[in-house]
């Protein structure tokens, strides 16, 4: 199953630690997360890499992005 | 474009723009800027806040081009990377008493955190306590965003409020082209300048005009932010940001050494006072006020640029905070911290941390 993390209207660094928050209690698997800056796409990818998670895809979606990372 | 785009996102990306500005915040040094002051958005925008009478110090008044550089430039790389995201709203009132306390505490150890780096990489041993406030105020910060603490979400708004803080520096500027410096006055037309002292000495204008657009065009491409590269690495283990600085410290020194600009030593730095305690407390004050409203002074301008609108009031905060500094008798002089400055920052810790309690959500 499929969690969202909505991150639309904040910036730095909250997006990245709603993330991380999210990684912390699925552990594994596939979360979206909705953000609405180039910066905060780029600090949510950056924050799931190191935590050894993939940056699947990166879809723009209205103002923002959608971004979709997973672990197995 | 696209290429591009990527490569300023990256560890490459960011020690470059660190490096870029490493360097050139000397050479504005060399070209007439004041000693450890190539670049200080802190006290460049106290001096604006001179300029235009907000205060009456006049040692520091002069309309600084970089900052105006630093806005456009950042509008500019915002607009043909289709990045400029016209957005308000979160907590506005909130970023300008940040804003405005940031600056207390930044006039009362005399440097942003970019200032606090040069002077260090100028040889100037009392930046040392600074940095460390510097540090130990955005450690406090972390601790607020670890419980909870946000100010909440801003709404996608108008272009044109976005437009806003880029326009009143577009009118600042022009404001200068019509009333110029002369030699020696301190005033003409509705301008205020100083015959001597830090805000009389300046790079030529076109030179600082150009260096500040080129800063802020890279530096919204990279996010460059002092404030980040201590934040992240503290709250994330995260050595991105971090890794900028890094570059940005290591050249400016070496640029000082290059250009006769390193002077080691605690007493005589230019523009600086000894009060260790205070060096440390002013900025243990800023750092706090820019973990909480999340970017240093110089990222803030940026942002603003970008059309970040709560940015761009943390910018009016901190030039309204600059007249407080200077009318109330909180800024520090080489004398050492001003009648009121000692108060200013026991006042503006408090409020901080009230921010900080009663904002978090969990």
């Amino acid at each position: 199953m499929n969690t969202t993390v909505d991150a639309r209207g904040f910036s730095c660094p909250q997006p990245v630690l709603m993330t991380l928050d999210e990684i912390t209690k699925v552990d594994t698997g596939e979360i979206v997360v909705l953000v609405d800056t180039d910066t905060s796409k780029e600090n949510v990818s950056r924050a799931a890499t190191s935590k050894g998670w993939q940056v699947k895809d990166v879809q723009e979606e209205g103002e923002g992005y959608r971004i979709t990372i997973s672990k197995d | 474009m696209s290429q591009l785009k990527n490569f300023f996102a990256t560890r490459w990306g960011i020690i470059a723009v660190g490096a870029f500005i490493g360097a050139f915040a000397p050479l504005l040094q060399e070209w007439g800027n004041p000693g450890n002051m190539g670049i200080c958005v802190a006290c460049f925008e106290r001096d604006i806040a001179g300029a235009i009478g907000i205060h009456r110090a006049a040692v520091v008044q002069y309309m600084r081009p970089e900052i105006i550089g630093f806005v456009l430039g950042s509008l500019i790389a915002a607009y043909l990377f289709k990045e400029f995201r016209p957005r308000v709203g979160s907590a506005p009132i909130v970023r300008f008493v940040l804003g405005a306390f940031a600056m207390i505490g930044a006039l009362v150890f005399l440097g942003c955190p970019w200032r606090a780096l040069l002077r260090f990489a100028g040889g100037d041993g009392n930046a040392i306590f600074g940095l460390l406030g510097l540090i130990f105020g955005i450690w406090i910060g972390t601790r607020f965003l670890k419980s909870g603490y946000n100010l909440g979400r801003a709404d996608k708004t108008y272009t044109s409020v976005g437009w806003l803080l880029p326009l009143i520096m577009l009118g600042f500027f022009i404001l200068m082209l019509i009333f110029p410096p002369i030699q020696g006055e301190a005033k003409n037309g509705i301008l205020f300048y100083s015959a001597k002292g830090p805000g009389s000495m300046h790079a030529p204008l076109i030179v600082s005009l150009l260096v500040g657009l080129a800063i802020g065009f890279l530096a919204q491409r990279s996010r460059f932010c002092t404030m980040g590269s201590f934040r992240d690495l503290i709250l994330f283990r995260q050595t991105h940001l971090f890794s900028g600085l890094l570059a940005f410290a290591v050249v400016a020194f070496l640029a000082n050494l290059m250009l006769g600009q390193f002077h080691p030593g605690f007493v005589n730095q230019p523009v600086a006072h000894t009060m260790s305690l205070w060096n440390f407390g002013g900025m243990v004050l800023a750092g706090l006020a820019f973990a909480l409203a999340g970017g240093c002074p110089g990222r803030q301008l940026f942002m603003a640029g970008e059309g970040d609108g709560d940015a761009a009031i943390f910018v009016l905060g901190m030039i309204v905070g600059a007249g407080f500094s200077h009318n109330f008798g909180l800024a520090s002089s080489p004398k050492g911290v001003g009648p009121y400055g000692v108060v200013a920052v026991i006042i503006g810790l408090l409020v901080c941390l009230f921010i900080g309690f009663t904002m978090r959500k969990k």
